[in-house]
């Protein structure tokens, strides 16, 4: 039973996308998603969230706590499930998920949502009104629905009226794109029929004053593969996706996921491997999955975090599997990072760009660093693409690389 | 008329088990507590020094990374595989409650700044990342959280993958226990992990065969329970030791079909059989 360290690849169907949406700091929905690419908008500005003092800048979300969730579902109401809430709303995501519920059988439709922090700004809130006495939490605090990493696919899974498997992935800044393997997975099992992916993480504390320990956020708006990029901007989204079999008929700019590369560093808990050794196997895997060359992809939307030593270990990944010909961008120029959620509202932003012919050029970015060899686009291009891939990486080595297309 | 695929039954089978918790140090031991030749007493869980990790990361290793790479590791072993060349499955109901609680309690301080250390190990994919750097796994590793459910949205994962991919597949599920003022309102008492090496063919270090049965792996069928009333408590009060009806039946070598404790609504049934 001797495996190859480079792991095999059991290419699986491709699945139909039949249904996406996003929200984030650049728009609620994807038409004002995809007005702010096309007018090259960001949704960064500097920090008021909460009582934070850093001097940065975030991609928060207008309105988030304007949201008010059903009252037989108030005990999961926190910030987090507000965002997800508000984002499943958007373009006739619940009801595209009701009608494959009625389709397929309720129990027939999983749900797989990524997030890093889920409800922890409840707890963080929750610290600050502890009991003089005893040092008790208030009696309104809620762990199981606020708390808990799990709370958020708990709550979507009742709000959507699912009654199929469903899980939280929680690998950091991977994890809503890893979602996309394990319903992917379980879909080929037969365990399921479609599935809701997705991915919602919202502002706190703990990220905050985390990755400034850490000394990896940039005072000003993140500038992705800049040569004085200096760190990350936070943002937060809630974005998902429908993922079915793919049907006999589809229209021509329908989307579809065809595989999935996933690897770990196997290096440092919260620095790249600095060859990108972890990330140009997940990519070399998601092309393996999808029956793709690298000479197939039309664009590459990166991880391109702003920090130094991710876009240095990336540009070096990228270049070992596909030279410096594709045209490539990080988007969180506009939205921010939105860390366990990245790799969703990405996705998102790949299927627009199939669907509308639109590579989004990176913002922020004055000079591109010379020593990172990629064709990074600062502008947008008008190119018909038809075969996109999406990098997102985590704290921990965790890596995951996805492959999209146009159906024609 | 739906447009359901009838689902065929997955199987896989169980190259290694480890377990560590109250009262159970090792599969070892466990095993004769489950099939009852050992009388089962609840003790505090012993958790042993994770060698593999650097010394710096070792010293900083809280109860979740400890109990987790004890059992991958165990589990591991018994099955004679490379730990390198496994992909993994790791799943916990609430990360490491410790370091929450401390990051929570210096956050509503006046002093915010918190330790990039605990920052890095504050995401519920830490224990897979120091397992992947301590055994040089570069394979993916999914890591789930499903609350109480996260044993078998676990095994769920784990036997997909090994399914789908045709490769053997490392699961760990692992908890810690909860500090106050965290644990008035989520009463984990102590620490536990059980980890599951399991492969899509039979092989001569083959315990055990589980299978998913097909189009019926949703249940509504009750938990099954363990009739040790100290065994059982440790089911209830500790979310990966919803498992403990699966090691019994792998340790008394029963064919049974279980009913394993999942999501409120619905229950995971599994059939193990042995080998």
């Amino acid at each position: 039973m001797k495996l190859h360290p480079n792991h095999p690849v059991s290419p699986l169907s491709p699945l139909w996308i039949s249904h996406f949406t996003a929200t984030s700091a650049i728009g609620r929905g994807l038409a004002p998603t995809l007005d702010a690419m096309r007018q090259r908008k960001s949704g960064l500005a500097p920090c008021h969230f909460d009582t934070v003092d850093l001097a940065t800048f975030v991609g928060e979300v207008p309105g988030v706590d304007d949201v008010r969730l059903p009252e037989e579902l108030a005990e999961f109401d926190c910030r987090n499930n507000r965002l997800a809430q508000l984002g499943l709303v958007q373009d006739g995501f619940a009801q595209a998920v009701a009608a494959a519920a009625e389709k397929y059988g309720a129990r027939r439709v999983g749900i797989f949502l990524g997030t890093s922090t889920s409800g922890i700004l409840q707890t963080e809130l929750a610290y600050r009104r502890r009991g003089p006495a005893d040092g008790s939490l208030p009696a309104d605090f809620h762990s199981a629905t606020t708390h808990n990493t799990f709370s958020v696919a708990d709550f979507a899974r009742r709000l959507l009226g699912l009654q199929g498997p469903a899980v939280v992935v929680s690998s950091a800044c991977s994890s809503s794109a890893k979602v996309f393997a394990s319903a992917q997975r379980m879909i080929a099992a037969g365990l399921i029929d479609a599935a809701v992916v997705g991915g919602v993480d919202s502002l706190c504390l703990t990220t905050l004053y985390g990755f400034n320990s850490l000394g990896l956020m940039s005072a000003q708006a993140c500038r992705p593969f800049d040569a004085a990029r200096d760190g990350i901007s936070i943002g937060e989204a809630a974005a998902f996706a429908l993922l079915e079999r793919v049907p006999e008929q589809l229209p021509g700019d329908a989307v579809l996921l065809l595989g999935v590369g996933e690897s770990s560093d196997a290096h440092h808990m919260s620095s790249p491997h600095p060859d990108g050794l972890g990330a140009r196997m997940a990519m070399e895997q998601a092309l393996a999955a999808s029956h793709l060359e690298a000479g197939d992809i039309d664009y590459i939307n990166l991880h391109g975090t702003a920090t130094p030593s991710n876009d240095v270990a990336e540009s070096k990944a990228v270049a070992a599997v596909f030279g410096s010909g594709v045209p490539c961008s990080s988007t969180k120029g506009a939205t921010g990072h939105t860390l366990g959620a990245a790799g969703a509202l990405e996705a998102v932003i790949c299927a627009l760009a199939l669907r509308n012919g639109l590579l989004p050029g990176g913002l922020n970015t004055q000079q591109i660093d010379a020593a990172l060899p990629l064709d990074y686009l600062t502008d947008n291009r008008e190119l018909p693409a038809r075969r996109v891939l999406s990098n997102s990486f985590g704290f921990g080595g965790t890596n995951c690389a996805l492959v999209f297309a146009r159906a024609d | 008329m739906p447009a359901t695929i009838t689902s065929a039954p997955l199987a896989a089978f169980v190259e290694g088990v480890g377990l560590l918790g109250p009262g159970l140090s090792n599969w070892t031991q466990g095993r004769q507590c489950l099939d009852g030749s050992l009388r089962y007493e609840s003790a505090r869980t012993v958790l042993p020094l994770p060698m593999a990790l650097p010394s710096a990361e070792r010293r900083r290793a809280g109860a979740v990374i400890k109990v987790s790479l004890a059992v991958g590791r165990e589990a591991v072993d018994a099955s004679g595989l490379q730990a390198s060349e496994l992909p993994s499955v790791f799943s916990s109901s609430s990360g490491d409650p410790l370091n929450c609680h401390e990051i929570c309690s210096q956050l509503a301080s006046g002093d915010r700044l918190i330790s990039p250390t605990r920052f890095h190990n504050s995401v519920h994919n830490a224990s897979s990342g120091y397992w992947s750097i301590s055994s040089s796994a570069m394979a993916s590793s999914s890591v789930l959280c499903a609350r109480d459910g996260g044993f078998a949205a676990g095994l769920l994962e784990a036997m997909t993958q090994c399914a789908v991919a045709a490769t053997p597949v490392l699961l760990v599920v692992y908890d810690a226990e909860y500090p106050e003022p965290l644990f008035r309102t989520r009463p984990v008492p102590d620490a536990m992990g059980i980890a599951l090496v399991r492969a899509p063919q039979r092989s001569e270090r083959s315990v055990a065969r589980i299978t998913l049965p097909g189009d019926r792996y949703l249940t509504t069928n009750a938990a099954d329970t363990m009739k040790d009333p100290a065994l059982e408590s440790l089911r209830q009060t500790i979310p990966a030791a919803r498992g403990l009806p699966l090691l019994q039946a792998i340790a008394k070598v029963q064919a049974r079909l279980l009913s394993l404790g999942y999501l409120d609504d619905v229950q995971l049934a599994v059939e193990v059989a042995p080998c």
